[in-house]
């Protein structure tokens, strides 16, 4: 017999949204960390710095989210961790969230007015400084929109740890699709 | 700690992870034939998307109000929800009002739709990006509608918006990994079966990434050329 669709179903799906969530704050948080290093590294004037960079976000925008996914989550085994579907999820998402951040703030990077840097080289500033007070405030205004829209990206994209088998909004929805009175299935 | 874990384990003199990739490279017909696929159906949902995004451009544009409304909700459906949602939605759903569809023409459906939607918001601002003194210079000078519509406007327009058909292309590409979560035969699922058949999960899945990745390269490739081709004549001089 197939369970009805009632409240108890959706209260499942609504309170798995937390898990949702979570993995993209998670997400964020770590794609926050590593987009700046990879912005900065991008822009620096470090040939191997920058080599690094630009393969790190050519092999992360040109492979699938979830690709990247199941590398990580049979990675981890490999590497010695336990095979968790949770940290593999938040590992995964984090690199493929510091690859698009750190274009995205590269370009931010590139786009506030070369004369600011300029001046702040002639007041003899340092790096830290230079960046710190000069620059990266200036990137941040210009980078607000397009980091949102990416955010709303990286939400949509913690549907795919459903298919690891992290029970997340979308995986809630499969399992109420799919009664357990059915056990085949 | 993952390099404690592995001294300790070396130690006890367990068997450390040894990378196998014979089975895979055995295998690899297996795998391009989901190449093919996922080539065939990037393609075909490309260009059936265009269809839809020049539709849906042209109402937001210019369509009247309640049609341009209805493609304002389409849009924003599509962009906001994900796409694996989409493909559920579609291979699941639509067999309850009794519209049943095989995986391989719900995977296309869906990229299609997909697609479309985006599709729809580059080429609208292409359209935009056409400021109205152009147009009515080019009928000062006496320019036929279609000769307007071609060199005026279509011209500039895409190629003010092909960059980011081409990466939408890519991202069109590399998502339909997704469809394989239906069963539909492309790259992905041709990788879980080898996966199930060898159990080498990590080296299968590494090969898959390293096709992708060709894949991805080879198309912004081919996409910059044909861009370099068509669109090479100079704007401001």
């Amino acid at each position: 017999m197939i369970r009805e669709f009632g409240t108890n179903e959706v209260i499942y799906i609504v309170l798995a949204l937390r898990w949702t969530i979570a993995l993209s704050l998670i997400a964020f948080a770590g794609g926050a960390v590593g987009g700046l290093a990879i912005a900065l590294m991008r822009v620096s004037r470090l040939g191997v710095a920058r080599l690094f960079a630009v393969g790190f976000i050519r092999v992360f925008q040109g492979t699938p989210l979830l690709m990247q996914l199941f590398i990580v989550y049979f990675g981890l085994n490999i590497i010695g961790l336990p095979t968790n579907a949770w940290l593999a999820a938040a590992v995964a998402l984090a690199l493929h969230a510091a690859a698009f951040l750190g274009e995205i703030w590269r370009g931010s990077i590139q786009a506030v007015p070369s004369g600011q840097g300029e001046a702040a080289d002639a007041l003899a500033y340092g790096y830290v400084t230079r960046m710190k007070d000069v620059i990266l405030p200036q990137a941040a205004r210009i980078a607000a929109a397009p980091t949102t829209g990416f955010l709303v990206q990286l939400i949509k994209s913690t549907s795919l740890a459903s298919i690891i088998g992290f029970t997340e909004l979308t995986r809630a929805a499969r399992s109420s699709a799919t009664p357990p009175s059915n056990p085949f299935w | 700690m993952a390099a404690s874990i592995w001294e300790r384990r070396t130690k006890r003199g367990e068997q450390v992870y040894q990378f196998n990739f014979a089975p895979v490279f055995n295998a690899l017909d297996m795998l391009l034939v989901g190449v093919w696929f996922t080539i065939q159906m990037s393609v075909a949902a490309m260009s059936l998307g265009l269809v839809v995004s020049l539709v849906g451009a042209a109402i937001k544009t210019s369509g009247p109000r309640p049609l341009r409304l209805c493609v304002d909700i389409y849009v924003e459906l599509i962009r906001n929800t994900p796409f694996l949602v989409q493909i559920f939605f579609i291979f699941f759903g639509l067999p309850a009002l009794g519209i049943r569809l095989s995986p391989n023409t719900t995977a296309l459906l869906a990229l299609t739709i997909n697609f479309g939607a985006y599709g729809t918001e580059i080429i609208r601002a292409g359209i935009k990006s056409i400021s109205k003194g152009q147009i009515e210079a080019a009928q000062a000078i006496g320019l036929s509608w279609l000769q307007v519509l071609q060199y005026v406007v279509i011209k500039p327009a895409l190629r003010a918006v092909y960059p980011a058909l081409t990466s939408q292309f890519i991202f069109l590409m590399l998502g339909s990994s997704v469809v394989s979560a239906i069963s539909a035969t492309d790259l992905t699922a041709a990788a879980n079966d080898l996966n199930s058949l060898t159990f080498a999960s990590f080296e299968v899945y590494l090969v898959t990434t390293v096709i992708y990745l060709a894949l991805s390269i080879l198309f912004s490739t081919i996409f910059a050329g044909i861009g370099r081709l068509c669109f090479a004549y100079p704007v401001n001089r």
